[in-house]
């Protein structure tokens, strides 16, 4: 069996991918530290109230006793402060407004990256991706024997990449009109005031969240192979492919 | 007869990218049930080899870049050690640090865009919502309203300090607003706010100006002393204002709250409001307004909080 090295990622998507993974979290962490300043936000059904993001009792974590020590007592010294939760407004605030400009300018050179170079093609779902992701979801899941075809992503990474993309731009825009609800009121109109741009940008980081965990197990149970397509760019392939058969770009030309 | 030649020139196109990069571009075959082909996807294969030829090039390849992540961590590692004390403090403890120097650079990117005539929205009566008070720094004493009076530094043609009372506010014209009030913590109420234009204000109380002509307040207010510092009578509280924001025609030097006169903890009697910054910089039961060259000192600028704070 004869074999081909395939070129998966390019060099600058997965410098911006690493890059990314550090400065959102960083945006997470400081946003977090903002949040704590007046957090309010939970998920109410039928105006019950079922889930708080940080009860009460997440503030007070410090100070529950577990066999005459505290959880501080049990850290070392540079994890200590972490277990101070409330009162950090400035720091959240000085670290937000610092890793903005990097996470942004990183996320917008990504952007026009990926539509210069055709990247593109590889990540955007087309209407009828609709259909087919999930029946990705159903093979992955053991449910469906036959696996819908696909390029270098399957239908439901499509919508899954070009969404988390949209969500940060939406995170720029909601981020933007939260903090210059003035100079930007037109854009802070556009999302429905001051108040809904701050829950929007909420919930954004919610799905963040969210988005990140289906990731990682995703790409656990994809395996080391993929992993590291992602760090050096290429992985092994089959000379032939029993899913998409390779026709070169030449003898296409001719039919 | 236009696509063959789009397909020509593609074709032109791969094949200049093989040459550069020594790979095979291939497409995915036609199926209007694979994305990829619909959207005309492209991979990049290298020529066929042999298992173990695939296999030592592969982590010939992995090799290198776990390498340079292990060198590239080990580097990181020794440079922060090697690091003294003074260049962290420098870098994350000092008045100077970097976090807060990315405050001023915001400021400055800020002002590069902000506008004087762009105004905040207003809105309806009914929409005001119930006041939320907080912060008390600067109000601990009794207020006795009746002797109270402000101090205003700065003034042209003034040596001394000048002393006015409510009665000199209250005869410069009067202007209500129904504005969102923002609170740094990520609140916000709306409320409807009365008092006189800071502007107003200065037009009559005129500050000095930088080039020492007389001042234009109208006409010409970039000439004007740059910053205003306003702090509470026990000068317990203290804030800084630029020029732009302070004479925003949204900026309050306000008396009445939703209908009422000030209750004093929410300032009384007199205090700024202003949709164009956080609460913090609305100073309450103001005791003295400077204008003044010299960036002014803020009460919650030195626990770490952006000074500008603006809109």
């Amino acid at each position: 069996m004869q074999k081909l090295l395939e070129k998966k990622h390019p060099l600058a998507i997965r410098w911006m991918h690493w890059i990314n993974f550090p400065l959102l979290t960083m945006m997470i962490w400081s946003g977090i530290l903002i949040y704590w300043a007046n957090q309010v936000y939970g998920i109410r059904l039928f105006g019950y109230e079922l889930f708080k993001f940080f009860p009460p009792w997440f503030f007070e974590i410090s100070k529950v006793d577990f066999w005459g020590y505290k959880i501080p007592d049990y850290l070392p010294p540079w994890a200590y402060e972490w277990t101070n939760i409330p009162q950090r407004l400035a720091e959240g605030m000085q670290l937000h407004f610092f890793f903005m400009w990097l996470f942004a300018i990183n996320g917008l050179i990504y952007v026009i990256y990926t539509i210069v170079s055709g990247e593109w093609r590889s990540i955007l779902p087309v209407p009828s991706s609709l259909k087919r992701a999930p029946l990705v979801a159903l093979h992955d899941a053991h449910i469906v024997k036959e696996k819908p075809p696909q390029g270098k992503y399957n239908d439901a990474q499509r919508i899954a990449y070009t969404s988390v993309i949209v969500m940060g731009m939406g995170s720029v825009l909601t981020g933007l009109s939260i903090y210059k609800p003035l100079q930007l009121s037109f854009l802070t109109a556009l999302f429905g005031g001051y108040e809904w741009a701050r829950w929007i940008h909420f919930w954004l980081t919610i799905s963040f969240v969210l988005f990140f965990l289906v990731h990682v197990f995703q790409v656990i149970m994809a395996g080391w192979r993929n992993f590291r397509s992602m760090i050096t760019g290429y992985d092994i392939v089959d000379a032939v492919e029993p899913n998409a058969e390779p026709i070169k770009a030449g003898e296409e030309a001719t039919v | 007869m236009s696509k063959d030649i789009d397909k020509e020139i593609l074709v032109e196109k791969v094949r200049e990218f093989e040459r550069r990069t020594g790979h095979t571009v291939d497409s995915f075959p036609d199926d209007p049930q694979n994305t990829a082909s619909i959207l005309g996807e492209h991979r990049y294969l290298s020529e066929p080899m042999s298992v173990e030829d695939a296999k030592k090039e592969m982590s010939a390849r992995s090799r290198r870049y776990f390498l340079s992540i292990g060198a590239t961590t080990l580097l990181g590692i020794i440079g922060w050690r090697s690091l003294s004390d003074e260049t962290k403090d420098l870098l994350f403890k000092s008045k100077d640090r970097l976090l807060l120097k990315t405050f001023e650079f915001n400021e400055s990117v800020s002002q590069f865009f902000f506008r004087p005539t762009k105004l905040a929205p207003e809105f309806p009566p009914e929409q005001v919502t119930p006041i939320r008070t907080n912060g008390f720094e600067g109000l601990e004493q009794e207020i006795d309203v009746a002797a109270w009076t402000l101090t205003v530094a700065g003034l042209a043609g003034r040596v001394d300090d000048l002393v006015i009372t409510m009665a000199d506010i209250k005869k410069l014209p009067r202007t209500e607003m129904i504005t969102e009030f923002k609170c740094i913590e990520g609140w916000s109420t709306i409320v409807h706010w009365a008092g006189v234009k800071f502007s107003d204000f200065a037009a009559v109380y005129k500050p000095k100006t930088t080039s020492g002509a007389p001042p234009d307040v109208a006409g010409k207010p970039e000439d004007l002393l740059p910053y205003v510092a306003m702090s509470t009578p026990d000068e317990k509280y203290y804030v800084g204002w630029d020029m732009p924001s302070i004479m925003h025609p949204q900026t309050l030097l306000a008396y009445e709250m939703n209908g009422e006169p000030l209750r004093p903890e929410n300032g009384a009697p007199l205090r700024i409001a202003s949709p164009t910054k956080y609460g913090i910089k609305q100073i309450k039961r103001l005791g003295r307004i400077e204008f003044t060259s010299e960036r002014p000192k803020d009460f919650w600028a030195e626990y770490g909080y952006d000074w500008y704070s603006g809109h």
